[in-house]
């Protein structure tokens, strides 16, 4: 099956640690959402997965292709290539090309027709849907997705998390979802990881991380989530 | 489409015409007169201008005026083929370090940076006495010479390009180095080099013309510009014609290239950035008592773009107002403003824009500096890398208080304590890199507070920073208001962090207040179909995670498509005619409560 498994990784910039000793696994299947705050070394770990950075320490196993997907979706495309080509380059050698990009785009909800369309003719959200589709179009069986929706407006946020849920399910992807948002991690996650300075503090099934927080640090993040009907006063 | 953005300049519209002059002339000249420049006439040696030769002859009788006009295809074409090998060449140098393995590019990067260090001529110099004296090698020379400035500059843009993100994206999906290069850092970087190849066409003419002129150019028989120029020199204080020609095509062919390079820049320039200037203009109107009162607020910019259409609403004193909506739907400009901050060539009309029963746009610098603190998204922009944290807040206090220096440094000391930033006293002598971005933040808000601010614009004063380090800030600002009766206008997309902090809120869509409601009254009586649908569509720690999260569907539309009619119309469930031909007015629904809906009656079914 298609775990992916960091084991102690490491990875230092010079004096300074920005992974230190991460062991998680991503189970086949399933979502593991990583939350922690920037400059807690989630985007570097998830950046020695697909290869953009070497640990300094520690191993990556992956079975089948890992892909990822960007948090800014203005600057992960190329904005002098169409996006049926930027989805296209993503594909293995012998494809059919174009069937399949319209397939992709399809599967994104978004117009196969467009395909020609540079991204500047896209809104935010549907560039979102051109980096996935191009994430899929390796046919990984891992996908990171590395804040990908921290950069959308917030009515077009909740489409593409729909988006994401349905085809983690439908392909049965396994998946790190990583975001400084608890309540989004939440919502797509079946177990979270939190990260702090480095460190894995607390990793769990979501439901129990959620209600029965460990670490202290887990607790704090869970206070400070907005919620509904809390009034923030005056401290 | 964009090229020609060049022409609309009068400079590159003049270069534009005089280098398509000059290609004429390259392409026709030797064709037409090629025969008479050729022509040789032992009647008329070294003579003066004349009806016949209009810039004279030379020692063997050849009329010059049709010689420099068929010299402009050699010259034109040493001088582009020099370019062509030379901004190739530096292509290739400044490129393959990214495709090399590590050492070979850090050899090659060497290379070049100690190669940038010779002036352009001097090496051309050197190269010409390398290859020895003649065409080839003068096009050689000027060529190499010209390498190392453009392999830098290759190397510096192909580094900006690489470090965004669609290039981690393609190395992801397993394209190759050199595909890389050619499909994504290339293009993205084309336009600058395109530029500079111009301009260095012009140096390259020049170059050339000198290389000539002192006799390791082009050889006899051929003649080009430079050679023309030397012949005639010797004999400028019996006549100055020959010699003034080619040196006047010189001149001009040389101008074009770098005007016209110039020019591109120049429109290249201006799409990157935009300018300042702080025009506004307002009528006053009566004041019904808010500290700040904005009345059909509209800022616009030139194409007939409005993105803020009539913004109405009033901040008391001590208040705290949120204002929601997503980009572009005018809340940012609307903050803008009122703080006078809106960048040329944006237009600001009201009919009404008063802060403290005054109209802003009277209202002299010094004072607003002192009653109205804003507080940006971005700390880290926000102050200058240079200078120490205390230093920047007491210099607000000397110029819009008139505050001496030692006083002025311990009201900003105390002001960052104020702000509960640990040991202000040492904080005070840190540079803004030594604080964290919540620190940052609250540094700035510190500096708001060096006034004495009854107004307090926040926008997106969080979006920037961590979920712990928000609830602090926001914690600040409810602060400030309860202790300094100060009133706050917070600017955020996000509904909870407006939901969590302020009195009210207007909800702002394609550049209106669509609803302004108590915020008590937010989840439980909104009548907006935008509000109810926003507070929907963001998940929480409530959210039902087993059912597909609300959805809005479509866009929010740009400032220029908004038509007739309810703009959220298109995106609505609620939708009928009326909604897509009238735009509806912002109506009292109820005390304190105000919407911009047709369909505001109607039934909604509750948000949870």
């Amino acid at each position: 099956m298609s775990e992916l498994v960091f084991t102690n990784v490491t990875v230092r910039f010079g004096h300074h640690t920005a992974v230190d000793d991460v062991s998680l696994t991503v189970p086949a299947g399933q979502v593991v959402g990583l939350v922690g705050e920037s400059g807690s070394g989630k985007s570097t770990l998830a950046a020695t997965a697909v290869g953009l950075r070497k640990p300094t320490e520690g191993h990556i196993r992956a079975d089948g292709k890992v892909q990822m997907v960007f948090q800014d979706p203005y600057s992960s495309l190329d904005p002098r290539m169409s996006i049926g080509n930027s989805i296209a380059e993503a594909m293995p050698r012998g494809t059919d090309k174009k069937a399949e990009v319209a397939r992709l785009l399809e599967l994104v909800h978004l117009d196969p027709g467009r395909a020609s369309a540079l991204p500047a003719r896209l809104s935010g959200g549907q560039r979102q849907r051109v980096a996935l589709a191009r994430a899929l179009a390796g046919r990984p069986r891992v996908v990171i997705a590395d804040e990908i929706t921290s950069a959308l407006d917030v009515s077009v946020q909740g489409a593409v998390l729909n988006l994401v849920r349905d085809l983690q399910r439908q392909l049965g992807l396994s998946m790190l979802f990583i975001s400084h948002n608890l309540a989004v991690v939440r919502y797509v996650s079946d177990r979270i990881a939190v990260m702090k300075a480095g460190r894995i503090v607390e990793e769990g099934p979501a439901g129990e991380v959620l209600e029965d927080p460990q670490h202290e640090y887990t607790r704090e993040l869970l206070a400070a989530a907005p919620r509904r009907h809390t009034r923030l006063e005056a401290s | 489409m964009r090229r020609l953005t060049v022409l609309r300049s009068p400079v590159g519209a003049a270069s534009a015409v005089l280098l398509t002059v000059l290609l004429a002339l390259a392409i026709l000249a030797p064709v037409l007169w090629g025969d008479r420049a050729a022509a040789i006439d032992t009647d008329a040696l070294q003579q003066g201008p004349s009806a016949d030769h209009l810039l004279g002859t030379d020692q063997l009788g050849r009329d010059i005026f049709f010689r420099v006009l068929v010299a402009t295809r050699l010259t034109i074409g040493l001088a582009l083929l020099a370019t062509v090998i030379g901004v190739v060449t530096g292509l290739v140098l400044g490129s393959v370090p990214s495709v090399l393995p590590r050492w070979a590019a850090r050899i090659v990067i060497s290379g070049v940076n100690i190669a940038v260090a010779f002036p352009g001529l001097l090496l051309a110099l050197f190269f010409a006495v390398i290859f020895g004296t003649g065409t080839i090698g003068a096009v050689l020379a000027i060529a190499f010479a010209i390498t190392p400035s453009f392999a830098r500059l290759t190397q510096t843009l192909t580094a900006s390009v690489s470090g965004r993100d669609f290039i981690a994206a393609a190395r992801v999906c397993g394209v190759g180095r050199f595909r890389l290069l050619t499909r994504h850092v290339l293009p993205n970087i084309a336009e600058p080099l395109v530029i500079n190849a111009t301009l260095a066409a012009g140096s390259a003419l020049t170059a050339f013309a000198g290389l000539s002129f002192l006799g390791i150019g082009v050889q006899a028989p051929s003649y080009d510009w430079g050679r023309l120029l030397g012949e005639g020199l010797n004999r400028i204080y019996i006549s100055p014609a020959p010699a003034l020609g080619p040196a006047i095509a010189v001149v001009l062919a040389g101008l074009a290239f770098n005007l016209f390079g110039e020019a591109a820049a120049a429109g290249h320039r201006q799409r990157s950035h935009r300018a300042t200037a702080v025009p506004a203009t307002t009528s006053s109107a009566p004041d019904d008592g808010g500290l700040l009162t904005v009345r059909n607020l509209h800022v616009s910019f030139p194409g007939g773009i409005t993105p803020v259409r009539g913004v109405s609403f009033t901040v008391h004193n001590g208040e705290m107002i949120g204002v929601v909506g997503e980009s572009g739907s005018g809340k940012s400009l609307t903050a803008l403003a009122v703080s006078r901050l809106v960048e040329h060539p944006g237009t600001v009309t009201a009919d009404a824009l008063e802060f403290g029963g005054k109209p802003l746009d009277r209202t002299p610098d010094r004072e607003l500096g002192t009653r109205l603190a804003m507080v940006f998204q971005d700390p880290t922009t926000s102050f200058n890398p240079t200078k120490r944290i205390g230093r920047q807040l007491s210099e607000v206090s000397e110029v819009h208080q008139g505050l001496g220096r030692v006083a002025a440094a311990r009201k900003a000391v105390d002001r960052l304590g104020a702000v509960r930033i640990p040991e202000p006293e040492r904080r005070a002598k840190q540079y803004p890199h030594e604080f964290s971005g919540g620190m940052r933040q609250r540094a700035m808000i510190a500096m708001g507070l060096m006034g004495e601010p009854q107004l307090v614009i926040a926008d997106e004063p969080t979006t920037a920073l961590d979920v712990t380090v928000q609830r602090e800030v926001l914690k600040l600002l409810a602060t400030i208001r309860e202790d300094r009766s100060a009133a706050v206008l917070l600017i955020s997309h996000d509904i909870t962090v407006v939901a969590q902090t302020c009195d009210r809120v207007l909800v702002m869509y394609a550049g209106r207040i669509v609803e302004e409601l108590p915020t008590d009254e937010l989840f439980t009586a909104a009548r907006h179909p935008y509000t109810t649908a926003l507070l929907k569509a963001v998940p929480d720690l409530d959210t039902d995670r087993g059912a597909p999260l609300a959805v809005i569907p479509g866009r929010p539309p740009e400032p220029g498509e908004i038509g007739r009619g309810c703009p959220f119309a298109p995106r609505c469930p609620l939708a009928d005619d009326q909604c897509r031909t009238e735009e509806p007015e912002l109506t009292d629904f109820g005390p304190d409560h105000r919407v911009a809906c047709w369909k505001s009656e109607t039934e909604l079914a509750g948000v949870r």
